[in-house]
């Protein structure tokens, strides 16, 4: 079943929506899982020198699981000022 | 205190005279009078705080004015910092400003955040953010974070009663950073606008004690949706527990005037026994590996305690395998020491070599 996903930042430039559907492949997942199926879409997330994510609206460690009911946001730093 | 003046915020019942009086006692010292600075110090002056702080070495130009409406078009040129408290001190004569012509570096960020209650980060550039951070962890003030990206803008309190930094944010990688820096992204006018004053508010509620900080939360407004979205964060102790400043911060490319040659230009100039001092801020290992002639080994991490040993009278080349260190390394050189001319060898040694 796919994840909701919302991207921010250069995020949503790199993923192209800032709602993205994806399949992480299994139900439930760890962040660590979720960030590799990430990045093996979307590789240009690798090169991003921080990237944050939180699930249903906290911040989540590599060991967080989730699963296609929660909402996962991926929280890049922005420079602007 | 001209209380006629600050009347309706006196009145209201959560905020009143004591309020007042803090705000009239406090100093901000405001980082950055860009698009999220000038705001931001519009409104801590319009309020009352008694000090502001406004640090930037940038001046004013013609791609500013859309987001940064306090200057003029007849003002191109000139300094940020000056001419915004010249019209903040017509706005509100009692508040004394402390004017620094110059950028936050490690020389002098402990020196100066010393002297304040609370930080306003309104800087555009990730190296500034981090010496911020850690300044204001070292020195145990607060600081109100504010960023920018296109529609998108993040604001939160950070390291206020133990709460997160911004290195809990976004912890720091060995990953080069690639998210552009400055000006270069674009923005709409108003969003700075919008965010500086979110810290502003954020400021008034540290200094007087009123409502719930943004503590602990990072709030993402999306204004082209007009999302709010609050994000709990917590804290990371080791993060706190920083006790000294990192030897350098990354300097944004926008900043400085690094003339880059190339391996050609560099050749005829050695050939033609042009006087320069040229510096390899490889390791030095990677520097007994392979070396140029007459070059002297500073690897880019001893620059600031190591920079007294270049002969600054020199015109400067900096030197690293594929030129991005060394880049880094002229960048410091022109922002930090007495260096006129510094040169980075684009392509680095991987282009002679």
């Amino acid at each position: 079943m796919d994840m909701k996903i919302i991207s921010f930042g250069i995020t949503k430039d790199i993923t192209g929506s800032f709602f993205l559907d994806f399949n992480a492949g299994k139900n439930p997942v760890s962040i660590a899982e979720l960030k590799e199926g990430l990045f093996d879409k979307f590789p240009e997330l690798r090169n991003l020198s921080s990237l944050s994510i939180a699930v249903n609206n906290e911040y989540a460690t590599n060991e967080t699981m989730v699963n296609s009911q929660d909402e996962v946001a991926l929280i890049p730093p922005v420079s602007g000022g | 205190m001209n209380q006629e003046r600050y009347s309706k915020q006196i009145k209201l019942k959560e905020f009143g005279l004591p309020a007042q009086q803090h705000l009239q006692n406090s100093k901000v010292l405001i980082v950055g009078a860009g698009g999220l600075g000038t705001p931001c110090a519009q409104y801590l002056n319009g309020v009352g705080v008694g000090t502001i702080g406004l640090i930037d070495d940038d001046t004013i130009s013609l791609s500013n004015l859309p987001r940064q409406t306090m200057f003029n078009e007849s003002e191109i040129g000139l300094s940020k910092v000056e001419i915004l408290s010249q019209k903040l001190a017509a706005q509100n004569p009692a508040t004394n400003f402390i004017c620094y012509k110059k950028f936050l570096t490690p020389a002098n960020a402990i020196g100066i955040i010393s002297n304040y209650d609370v930080v306003v980060d309104a800087s555009d550039n990730f190296g500034t953010r981090y010496l911020v951070n850690d300044s204001c962890v070292v020195l145990n003030k607060p600081f109100i974070y504010g960023g920018l990206h296109a529609f998108e803008g993040q604001v939160s309190v950070l390291n206020y009663q133990g709460g997160p930094t911004y290195r809990c944010l976004f912890p720091e990688t060995s990953i080069p950073n690639n998210i552009q820096n400055c000006d270069d992204n674009g923005v709409l006018g108003v969003l700075p606008a919008l965010i500086g004053t979110y810290q502003a508010i954020e400021a008034i509620k540290i200094i007087t004690v009123i409502g719930t900080t943004l503590s602990g939360q990072l709030l993402i407004i999306d204004t082209l949706s007009q999302s709010h979205f609050k994000i709990a964060v917590t804290a990371n102790p080791e993060n706190l527990k920083i006790t000294e400043l990192k030897a350098i911060y990354a300097v944004p490319e926008c900043r400085g005037n690094v003339i880059s040659i190339d391996a050609a230009t560099l050749n005829e100039w050695q050939q033609a026994g042009k006087k320069i001092s040229l510096i390899d801020v490889r390791t030095p290992a990677e520097f007994s590996n392979t070396q140029l002639p007459f070059s002297k080994n500073i690897p880019l991490g001893d620059l600031q305690i190591r920079h007294s040993e270049i002969d600054l009278s020199l015109p400067v080349v900096t030197i690293c395998q594929t030129g991005s260190r060394s880049k880094q390394a002229a960048l410091y050189l022109i922002k930090e020491t007495d260096a006129k001319q510094v040169f980075n060898l684009q392509g680095g040694l991987a282009s002679i070599i």
